[in-house]
């Protein structure tokens, strides 16, 4: 049988696109579970990260509003940019997602939402501040994690920040505004007693928000905090431990740096580790971020080289930014200069 | 002048993206996950030096698992040999794994070592970060993958 020429054309064109829904669906899921569902879920029901499978999430959340938070992601906010995946890739990842949904993504249009800026800071103050924060810069911590019970709210997000200024649209801020989100503690404007007008002041209000995006860039930390000792290897120990102590560390173990990999008894013993913690520090941790297990326990090297002592430790500044999380930065910071005071009392 | 500024700009903030942490679920227990990672370290020719627990007193404060260990793991030779020529590596020596439950399924997290990149030189040096980089994520992908 001969197939028409334009019918054949329409049969090809049906065959490589229903090829290309194939492809997709199973990479967008494969993708999805190698670099969200580690902190999203693998359905989407959130742990580090948000919950991404709410209806009202979905109903509002364009495909467009996605793709542009995959490759800025939240600054500052633990959601990390992908850079590194294809255009293709996070197509296929954002069709992941809008499958866990029956509504077709929102098409909205790129044009501002005329309102009262001014108004809609009253209005912010009055109805959205108590959880987003006076400044919109959202919550504390992440999202539902390990450590908190499933039913409790997820952490309001950060309104100010530039990677969430640079994804939404003024129409999906209203969207959300008039819609509210079931399943989370943001209610819709009519729920506050609000009409469609305060929604546009909200919008353009939202839209000033200053987002610090212009501050400048920090020097990358040194990886790792050493000194010289001016002590013996033994003395520097002993004077580590109390120095550790009379900080509220806790002393966990002192070890080769080489036990559990030699023989007992071959060990390099001029190369030892101290480790040592403060439980109300760590909890305190785990609270801003539950992936902090990379920078525990605490931890002090003591090398000994050609008669000299160095005493060393990872640098939390420069780990940190792995972590993108501000709230962690800040931690570091005062992590680094613990360290910095225990091994200098230690070594002078 | 212009170009210089963008340099140091680049200099002074090294792109650091969501591939250098490395963060994977597993749909495995808590138990389960934790044996399938001491098997898949051995296999790729790391020894697991220790299993540190992090969680004593987290029920005490209210948290709802005590299911955390940091897995500590390396390869004694090359400990060895990187201690006599770049000791301060040691602070990151023996690599490591996190490892904690959560609910019924368990997360694992490692990282590159891109944030180490740009103090390094040595070439023999930046090929261990490359080896260790494929080695973690081929080691945690093991365990993300087994159902």
């Amino acid at each position: 049988m001969l197939i028409p020429y334009p019918a054949f054309i329409g049969v090809a064109l049906t065959m490589l696109a229903s090829q290309a829904v194939f492809a997709t669906a199973p990479q967008g899921a494969l993708l999805f579970e190698r670099h969200c569902a580690a902190c999203h879920g693998m359905e989407g029901d959130g742990g580090v990260g948000i919950p991404l499978n709410l209806n009202d999430f979905l109903a509002v959340a364009s495909d467009d509003y996605l793709r542009a938070t995959l490759r800025e992601g939240r600054p500052g906010r633990v959601m990390p940019a992908f850079p590194g995946l294809s255009d293709d890739e996070v197509k296929a990842i954002t069709g992941h997602i809008r499958s866990w949904s029956d509504d077709d993504s929102p098409d909205y249009g790129t044009g501002p939402i005329q309102g009262q800026a001014e108004r809609g800071e009253v209005l912010f103050a009055n109805h959205c501040a108590s959880c987003h924060g006076d400044r919109g810069q959202g919550g504390a911590g992440t999202g539902v994690t390990f450590s908190r019970p499933r039913g409790a709210p997820i952490e309001a997000p950060s309104l100010d920040n530039p990677g969430f200024q640079n994804s939404v649209s003024d129409a999906m801020l209203k969207a959300t505004l008039l819609r509210g989100r079931e399943g989370t503690p943001m209610p819709s404007v009519a729920a506050l007693g609000l009409q469609e007008q305060d929604a546009d002041d909200l919008v353009a209000h939202l839209r000033q928000l200053n987002t610090g995006s212009g501050a400048e860039p920090e020097p990358v930390p040194e990886p790792v905090i050493q000194f010289e000792s001016s002590y013996d290897l033994e003395q520097t120990m002993e004077n580590l431990k109390q120095a550790v102590v009379g900080r509220n560390f806790r002393v966990i173990r002192e070890q080769y740096v080489e036990q559990g990999l030699a023989a007992e008894g071959e060990e390099n013993t001029r190369r030892v580790m101290l480790y040592f913690c403060n439980f109300a520090l760590l909890n305190d941790a785990l609270a801003i971020d539950p992936r902090v297990g990379m920078f525990l326990p605490c931890r002090i090297t003591l090398v000994e080289t050609e008669g000299s002592v160095r005493v060393m430790s990872i640098n939390p500044k420069n780990l940190s930014r792995l972590f993108n999380n501000q709230q962690l930065d800040q931690a570091c910071q005062q992590m680094h200069d613990l360290y910095e005071e225990i091994m200098e009392e230690a070594t002078l | 002048m212009r170009k210089f500024a963008f340099m140091l700009v680049l200099l002074m903030s090294p792109m650091l993206a969501a591939e250098d942490l490395y963060m994977v679920r597993s749909q495995l227990s808590f138990p389960e996950a934790m044996t399938v990672l001491q098997q898949a370290i051995s296999d790729s020719g790391y020894q697991v030096s220790r299993v540190q627990r992090v969680d004593i007193g987290l029920t005490t404060f209210g948290y709802k698992t005590d299911k955390y260990r940091v897995v500590f793991f390396g390869k004694l030779a090359e400990i060895r040999e990187l201690g006599d020529q770049q000791p301060d590596l040691l602070a990151y020596l023996p690599l490591k794994i996190a490892i904690f439950a959560e609910n019924e399924e368990t997360i694992l997290l490692s990282s590159s070592f891109a944030h180490l990149r740009s103090f390094y030189s040595s070439p023999e040096l930046l090929a261990s970060f490359d080896r260790w980089e494929t080695d973690i994520q081929s080691i945690l992908d093991r365990v993300r993958m087994v159902q």
